[in-house]
């Protein structure tokens, strides 16, 4: 494989990042805080939440994932600790498969 | 186990990408990337999602002009994060540059869910070392051994994602705004699946937030109008 693949991947992923980051220093200098950027992050991470767990490709997919989900959101308002949300996560998932 | 929350929490994410991480260095090398190539791509690329659809596409026979745009789909929402962190990843240029290279959604999703500045510093710092130790020790591995530990979805690891998230946007959900912000985001994602490219959907869920952008916009103003010696701060 020749490397040009992975420089067009890596210039563009850092470009991204560093774009973001411009942006972001921009729109503090002329609204001047404004607006509280950091609400942007709320519906982005909601969304991956939804995508990682009901979707497949471009299907809705309902598997082992959906209850993994269901038992993490218990635990997270029960203000159980992070690694005990993500351990009943990948336990509950992996007991359905192996059930299945 | 270390008794720093901040610290524990990190490193059990950077536990779980590694298994990805090792998933991806198999991938890659079938794709037909050499080890080296595998690893560069981890270390000046490091966007996990984006170059596992990159190798999967390739290995698929989609070749690069087919594996290109939706990698690049799945890391531009990475340029959402980094304006999202503006305050949090101040300092001189250098670092800043460097700090850009390990803006992705773990990093991005830990140092929000603090309740301080110097939280959500340390916690972005932290998960970016854990989470940079990881996928690519997992990526050289997996490229190496050409074979890697059975499938994430064995161990349940798809579901922990989700999960982890899930536990970091909660302290995030302060007010009705917030709270409206995260569904009509989540609404708008999944609508979008069937019919945009991946990535597509989660990059137009940040138009949810545009509203509150505006109410908070106009209240400052309302505010600023009301009271005009406060308006110059």
């Amino acid at each position: 494989m020749s490397w040009w693949p992975v420089i067009a991947l890596c210039a563009s992923a850092y470009a991204f990042k560093l774009v973001g980051l411009v942006i972001g220093a921009r729109l503090d200098q002329e609204a001047s805080a404004r607006w509280s950027l950091e609400i942007v992050v709320v519906p982005v991470l909601a969304a991956l939440i939804v995508i990682q767990t009901f979707t497949s490709g471009q299907r809705f997919v309902f598997d082992a994932r959906t209850p993994a989900l269901l038992v993490a959101g218990v635990l997270v308002w029960r203000k159980a600790p992070f690694v005990v949300v993500a351990l009943s996560a990948a336990a509950t998932a992996a007991l359905l498969r192996l059930v299945a | 186990m270390s008794r720093d929350p901040i610290f524990r929490n990190a490193l059990s994410i950077g536990v779980a990408t590694a298994v990805y991480a090792v998933s991806f260095g198999v991938l890659s090398v079938a794709a037909g990337f050499s080890v080296v190539q595998t690893c560069v791509m981890s270390v000046v690329c490091f966007t996990g999602a984006s170059q596992l659809t990159f190798v999967s596409v390739i290995a698929a026979g989609g070749g690069v002009a087919g594996a290109l745009p939706p990698a690049l789909l799945l890391a531009a929402r990475n340029a959402i994060y980094a304006v999202s962190l503006k305050d949090i990843l101040s300092g001189s240029l250098p670092k800043r540059a460097l700090r850009a290279q390990v803006i992705v959604d773990e990093t991005t999703a830990m140092a929000h869910a603090q309740a301080t500045l110097a939280a959500k510093r340390r916690a972005f710092d932290l998960t970016a070392l854990c989470l940079f130790t990881a996928w690519n020790i997992g990526t050289l591995a997996g490229a190496l051994a050409g074979s890697g530990l059975g499938n994430p979805r064995d161990y349940g690891l798809d579901a922990v994602f989700p999960a982890v998230f899930l536990a970091l946007l909660a302290p995030q959900l302060r007010g009705a705004e917030a709270i409206r912000a995260g569904v009509a985001g989540a609404i708008i994602a999944l609508a979008l699946v069937p019919i945009a490219p991946a990535g597509v959907p989660i990059i137009a869920a940040a138009l949810a937030a545009v509203p509150v952008l505006l109410a908070s916009s106009r209240r400052r103003a309302r505010v600023a109008v009301g009271h005009p010696q406060e308006a110059g701060r």
